[in-house]
């Protein structure tokens, strides 16, 4: 192991939502380093979404013990477009619709953010066109209202449009398979597998395998009630696809019987 | 009252709207409203005595009613306290050049001269009471087009006038059109003869100077048939915390295949009353459009109405409310189907921010033998904070069998979902509220010419700037 620092390092972290006793995440540790991809697998309701959401600032959740450093800061205090313009993206699981607001329109401010620059609406939309392109998405989308009125595959490219437009360092990807078809999925895939580089590191989070058929993991991490269970290589995924989520449970069940 | 709060809200608009000159001016009625009052007004016009005997009946009318209880609160408004009429200077200009320079700097500051060369057929502009500038541009005074300040029309064209004036909104239609009709000073006179197409659009401007000022301007719209023209007004006051009354009528005849356009962008001081009655007759196969932003004053009540008198006459409204801190505006249209075939929709988007409260009201009246109309109306109501405000008061009477109508209403909060994504592309919280309000009024913005479009995206921004503690 090198002496860099992590690019990500999640520690003890405990999350609950405001209203409620029972924490979601339980003391959940994560370190991955730039040029890494991991994948986060685990069944409904173990807290995966969560633990993206937490990541990228999400105000309805409260983070009741532990770190999350990025970049060597520790970001739990920032503001969600304070860790974006530090290279930290969110791929949403269910992207929002913001009616009557143009992806040009949206996407230039956000570009302008990003990289604390301004360009010109018509240089802008040059930019724009080539990232569409890369997921094959028509150029009118550039004048079409934010989400709005698209498939659920539409919105899961567009979410990588703006992954690849914006270059994130970390790229969190939260169930973006789930809903795509598989000429989709492969277009998203391949708009991912495009920007992998030493300086990049993804973490897919995901309930199936299939994607990571596409894009091959250097780790795969089981979450299971809160942390992670179980970490390994890729073959970790080929496992639980055979032998589902129960086996990991009745495994932990096991470890941890009296 | 001082109201420091609200000052302390608007400290943007205190610096580019709120200013005022300390210019005296050439004479001005005594506060409060008597029988002399209207009289004095009348006579500094030197009317003929049409004019004045229908604005001491309209007085009549105006003392004769009641305070209308059904909607937003009036009672800090005392007639006593505000001066009807403030005659700023004694000439009116038709170049710039003419206007006396104190009221020439106020016009430069907000930037109507230099709008007048770039994009538009005409201007007017009216400080108080009177207009201080009108022009027309040559090539549309040349096709017969006529746009001067009403109190000229009266002189220089009585038969139009006459013909005319108070037969769309009566003085006994409501108190405020009594008002109105009583104290009536400035406004503008726009008549197109039959085939003319004013392809750019026509000005006015309202300026409120004067402290309790009233300002009571008198619009009057024909267009012959075929014709075409489209209005657009704006308006701004001082911020004086101390109540100020705007109280307009205006009237608009569409005749057959006529379309008029009148777009308002309302953005008075939020000291002001603005009680206003517009309303519009259409004719055969014409439409008449309304498009009414609604950002400014403390309490606005406009309904502007289209009467479709004929077959194949069309009424379109659209209205955007901003109701910030303190505002309460209670606005919406009225569509009346007085003829088979018409058409008609009613558009309604409110945004409340704050303790504003954005009411929706609207009438949708089918009269017998009106078979086959159609109409539809849509509200939204988007909220941005807990203690906003909206409600809606659709009225609809439907006295005919063969007729479509259409109703929908939605009311909507800014979701912490929607501006979580937006933030997490890197946008600030307040660039994503402002977004996402921009969004929202995106239909008006569309239906505006792009200067209109590009103004009112601004004033939007500056009512959200410090929006997020």
């Amino acid at each position: 192991m090198t002496e860099k620092t992590p690019l990500l390092e999640v520690r003890n972290l405990w999350v609950k939502l405001p209203d409620e006793e029972d924490a979601i995440i339980r003391g959940l540790n994560l370190t991955i380093y730039s040029g890494e991809v991991h994948a986060l697998m685990g069944p409904n309701g173990s807290g995966k979404s969560t633990l993206a959401k937490v990541l990228s600032g999400h105000p309805g959740y409260e983070v009741t013990d532990g770190e999350v450093l990025f970049r060597g800061e520790n970001i739990l205090e920032l503001e969600p477009d304070d860790r974006a313009r530090m290279g930290l993206f969110l791929a949403f699981q269910y992207p929002m619709e913001v009616p009557g607001v143009t992806i040009a329109n949206f996407l230039r401010l956000a570009y302008q953010r990003r990289f604390d620059t301004e360009v010109k609406y018509t240089e802008f939309y040059k930019i724009l066109l080539q990232h569409l392109k890369k997921l094959e998405m028509d150029a009118s989308f550039a004048g079409r209202p934010v989400n709005e009125g698209f498939s659920g595959g539409e919105k899961k490219r567009f979410e990588i449009v703006q992954l690849s437009l914006l270059e994130p360092v970390l790229s969190v990807l939260d169930e973006t398979d789930s809903g795509l078809d598989i000429d989709a999925l492969k277009i998203v895939s391949n708009g991912v597998n495009g920007m992998r580089s030493p300086e990049r590191s993804f973490l897919v989070i995901t309930h199936y395998q299939r994607i990571l058929n596409y894009i091959t993991p250097d780790y795969v991490h089981v979450m299971v009630e809160g942390r992670i269970v179980r970490s390994g290589g890729p073959e970790l995924a080929l496992q639980l696809e055979e032998k589902g989520y129960d086996w990991v449970r009745s495994e932990l069940a096991g470890a941890t019987a009296p | 009252m001082a109201q420091p709060d609200i000052l302390n809200l608007d400290q943007d608009y205190t610096q580019k709207y709120g200013f005022h000159d300390d210019i005296q001016p050439v004479f001005q009625t005594e506060r409060g409203l008597t029988r002399r009052v209207v009289e004095e007004i009348s006579h500094q016009k030197n009317e003929p005595k049409w004019m004045r005997e229908f604005r001491l009946q309209a007085y009549e009318i105006f003392m004769s009613k009641p305070m209308p209880a059904w909607g937003p609160d009036l009672s800090r408004l005392d007639f006593d306290e505000i001066v009807y009429y403030i005659k700023p200077t004694d000439r009116q200009g038709r170049s710039w050049d003419e206007v006396p320079d104190e009221i020439k700097q106020t016009f430069d500051r907000l930037g109507i001269p230099e709008w007048e060369r770039k994009f538009l057929a005409g201007v007017g502009a009216q400080y108080d009471s009177e207009v201080v500038y009108h022009n027309l541009a040559k090539q549309w005074e040349e096709k017969g087009v006529i746009f001067v300040d009403t109190d000229t029309a009266v002189r220089e064209y009585p038969d139009l006038v006459k013909e005319y004036f108070g037969t769309v909104i009566p003085p006994n239609d409501n108190k405020f059109a009594a008002l109105n009709s009583a104290v009536w000073s400035g406004g503008s006179f726009v008549y197109v003869p039959a085939g003319v197409h004013v392809d750019i659009p026509l000005q006015a401007y309202f300026r409120i100077n004067a402290k309790n000022a009233g300002q009571f301007e008198r619009t009057l719209i024909i267009a012959e048939e075929g014709a075409f023209v489209h209005y657009v007004e704006g308006c701004t006051a001082p911020v004086y915390a101390e109540e100020a009354l705007h109280s307009a009528v205006v009237e608009i005849i569409v005749k057959r295949g006529a379309r008029v356009r009148y777009t308002t962008i309302q953005n008075w001081s939020r000291d002001v009353y603005n009680l206003v009655t517009k309303r519009a007759v259409a004719y055969g196969d014409s439409v008449m459009e309304w498009v009414d932003g609604n950002i400014g004053s403390r309490v606005t009540q406009k309904y502007p109405s289209v009467y479709l008198m004929e077959p194949g006459a069309r009424g379109e409204i659209l209205s955007v409310a901003f109701a910030g801190d303190g505002q309460h505006q209670d606005t919406g249209g009225k569509l009346i189907f007085a003829a088979p075939h018409t058409t008609g929709r009613i558009t309604s988007k409110s945004i409340s921010k704050g303790t504003g409260r954005a009411s929706y009201r609207g009438l949708v009246q089918v009269l017998e033998g009106a078979h086959h109309a159609k109409c539809n109306v849509e509200c939204d109501a988007l909220l941005l904070d807990e203690d906003a405000k909206t409600d809606t008061y659709p009225y609809i009477e439907v006295n005919e069998k063969q007729v479509t109508i259409g109703h929908e209403a939605r009311v909507s909060k800014v979701s912490d979902e929607q501006i979580f994504y937006l933030q997490s592309r890197g946008l600030k919280k307040d660039e994503a509220l402002t977004l996402i309000v921009s969004g929202f009024i995106e239909p008006l913005a569309k239906q505006l010419p792009m200067e209109y479009a590009v103004e009112l995206n601004r004033l939007i921004e500056l009512e959200m700037e410090g929006s997020v503690g």
